[in-house]
């Protein structure tokens, strides 16, 4: 089976910060606003180089949602940065009338989504995220595996006309896609090929997968593994493909189950081709503090899971 | 520049517009609507320096942004007899179909509409980033917005009032229409805010008030000197006094008409009080 290698772990957020340099100096359009969070989003670099066209708000979410709104008439993209939490509960409304409905051109990106935050706890830890952006319509959502991933996401939104929510997160994790990837919206990644079950994950719990797929290759179980990083618009097509092969499916997110990856594929196989399916999600829950590790143990979002999801699947096929 | 006669006409045409719209659907928000008719008359016949024609970007021209979007019958109205849209659209006022929604909306495409409001305190944001894409883009052209006062009791407001005296955008002429009305009754009343004025000035922003806001001289010259104060380091609001449901005397001085429709007895009368001058659509 096809492997892959961790080649340094590193942060998607600054896979984010990186993308957002690099763009600085490719597309003049391109401005940032951030919430009193420049460290942590990994901005600084951006705002150095260039100072006229970054905007620091202050705490104030709100109207940092709705000024990026208005920076787009004139040609601007602005780039929001601030933490999962505050990028999408906390400014709804603001994104739902001035950004969604309105169709204008802001790329919201979201830091320190889901449990592995850590220790701040269920505050800051935001598990709804998904589901919200992707009931508004017209919002493409997308949620990076690793470093290498999120900067090439972060320079494509930039080509897309129309409002994105690009999700990414705090620790650092492995970094195992190839570097200076083009990053294609709403087309699924095929990782590893399999017979017996696929695996579709997204986000942090990428690498996960990839992980269980080596620990289930060696119990005789050949998993397909997809990367999933555009939850919306969901490439159907390569779920169809995949279950139409493997007779079951296990989904895998770092978000609740209600309202995330999971229930988007469900719907899509449900229409298309009823297939047993397990989640691999937080059960209807907030989190708490922890170090990622302990967290994503707790709640059932690690490898181990996986695997223990596969393992269920495949006795309801 | 137009004479004042003929923005009196166009006024008393836009305040028959709006009644004959929320009757016609027996919805709608005549009392603010017929309170900003002068303001809007002017604006879009005298203080905006509009390009022909509608582009989103709006580059090259003054653009006006309306916070309050409940009182969309006089935009709308405005915007169709300033030529974005034909007069006779005003007909499909909040029907299904229609591009003339509750509220406004860019998603149906109307000319003149560049952000979707209704859901109240998001336009003074909207309106200060437009302002700082203008200064990106060397344009020297000014944003103009229109804010209830009773909508300042969102808090996003003073979000964006903070902000912008901050960051010094000094491009922008926020006018508050100070009715002192909304829905459940007076500001006063619902939550009373105190000097808005003072508020204003604390905030480090330049005001300007129109005592006679219902008045198109008075709007022009305080417009003009508000216009006056832009460029210098500071924000400018503009505290515009006005009667909710100016010219139609059974609407004035009273929260009572804030969103509900004339019957056909009430329409008939207001009609009356306000002879058609430029044709009705």
């Amino acid at each position: 089976m096809k492997t892959y290698t961790n080649t340094g772990s590193k942060d998607t957020r600054s896979g984010f910060g990186d993308g957002l340099t690099e763009l600085g100096k490719t597309n003049e359009n391109v401005v940032a606003l951030c919430a009193d969070l420049i460290g942590s989003l990994k901005m600084d670099e951006f705002k150095a180089n260039h100072p006229e066209r970054f905007f620091q708000v202050g705490i104030a979410e709100a109207n940092m949602i709705s000024l990026a709104a208005g920076m787009t008439i004139g040609g601007k993209i602005p780039f929001t940065g601030t933490f999962a939490n505050f990028s999408t509960g906390r400014v709804y409304d603001q994104i739902r009338q001035s950004v969604a409905y309105s169709d204008k051109n802001v790329k919201i990106c979201a830091s320190h989504a889901g449990l592995t935050l850590g220790e701040d706890g269920a505050t800051h830890q935001i598990l709804e995220d998904i589901g919200l952006m992707k009931m508004l319509p017209g919002m493409t959502v997308i949620n990076t595996c690793d470093y290498n991933q999120t900067k090439a996401a972060t320079i494509a939104i930039a080509e897309h006309h129309g409002p994105v929510y690009l999700r990414f997160g705090r620790p650092k994790v492995a970094n195992f896609t190839e570097a200076n990837q083009k990053f294609e919206i709403g087309k699924a990644l095929h990782l590893v090929d399999g017979t017996d079950v696929t695996i579709v994950a997204t986000g942090h719990l990428v690498w996960e997968a990839l992980e269980a797929a080596k620990v289930l290759n060696e119990k005789g179980i050949s998993a397909e593994v997809i990367n999933i990083h555009t939850i919306k618009p969901l490439d159907d097509e390569a779920i169809i493909k995949s279950v139409t092969k493997t007779g079951c499916i296990v989904t895998a997110e770092e978000h609740n189950f209600l309202g995330g990856l999971g229930e988007s594929v469900a719907r899509v196989l449900a229409i298309n081709k009823p297939t047993p399916q397990e989640f691999v999600a937080t059960n209807d829950t907030f989190g708490e503090s922890g170090t990622p590790e302990q967290l994503m143990e707790k709640y059932g979002l690690n490898s181990n899971a996986i695997v223990k999801a596969v393992e269920t699947v495949i006795k309801r096929k | 520049m137009s004479n004042t006669q003929q923005l009196k006409d166009l006024t008393t045409q836009v305040r028959r517009d709006i009644l004959r719209m929320v009757h016609k659907v027996n919805s709608g928000h005549p009392g603010g609507s017929l309170g900003c008719a002068e303001f809007f008359v002017s604006l879009y016949s005298d203080i905006l320096d509009r390009k022909e024609g509608f582009d989103m970007d709006g580059i090259g021209e003054d653009l006006f942004f309306l916070s309050n979007g409940h009182i969309s019958p006089v935009y709308y109205s405005v915007l169709a007899r300033s030529g974005y849209f034909p007069v006779k659209e005003l007909s499909t006022f909040r029907l299904i179909n229609s591009r003339l929604q509750g509220h406004p909306t860019t998603h149906d495409n109307l000319p003149g509409i560049r952000i979707a409001s209704g859901s109240l305190g998001q336009g003074m944001s909207v309106a200060l980033g437009a302002a700082q894409t203008k200064k990106l883009n060397n344009d020297s052209h000014l944003i103009y917005s229109l804010h209830g006062d009773g909508e300042l009791q969102e808090g996003q407001n003073w979000e964006a009032i903070m902000y912008a005296a901050g960051n010094k955008v000094d491009n922008i002429i926020s006018t508050i229409d100070l009715n002192g009305q909304q829905i459940d009754g007076s500001t006063d009343t619902v939550l009373p805010m105190g000097s808005i004025k003072g508020k204003f000035e604390a905030f480090g922003w330049t005001v300007v008030e129109i005592n006679e806001g219902n008045d198109i001289d008075a709007i022009l010259k305080g417009m003009a000197e508000a216009k006056s104060k832009t460029g210098k380091g500071k924000p400018v609001c503009v505290l515009l006094k006005t009667v909710m449901g100016n010219g139609v005397d059974f609407m004035m001085h009273t929260h009572a008409w804030h969103g509900k429709a004339p019957n056909d007895e009430q329409l008939a009368n207001g009609l009356v009080q306000n002879p058609e001058t430029l044709g009705d659509y």
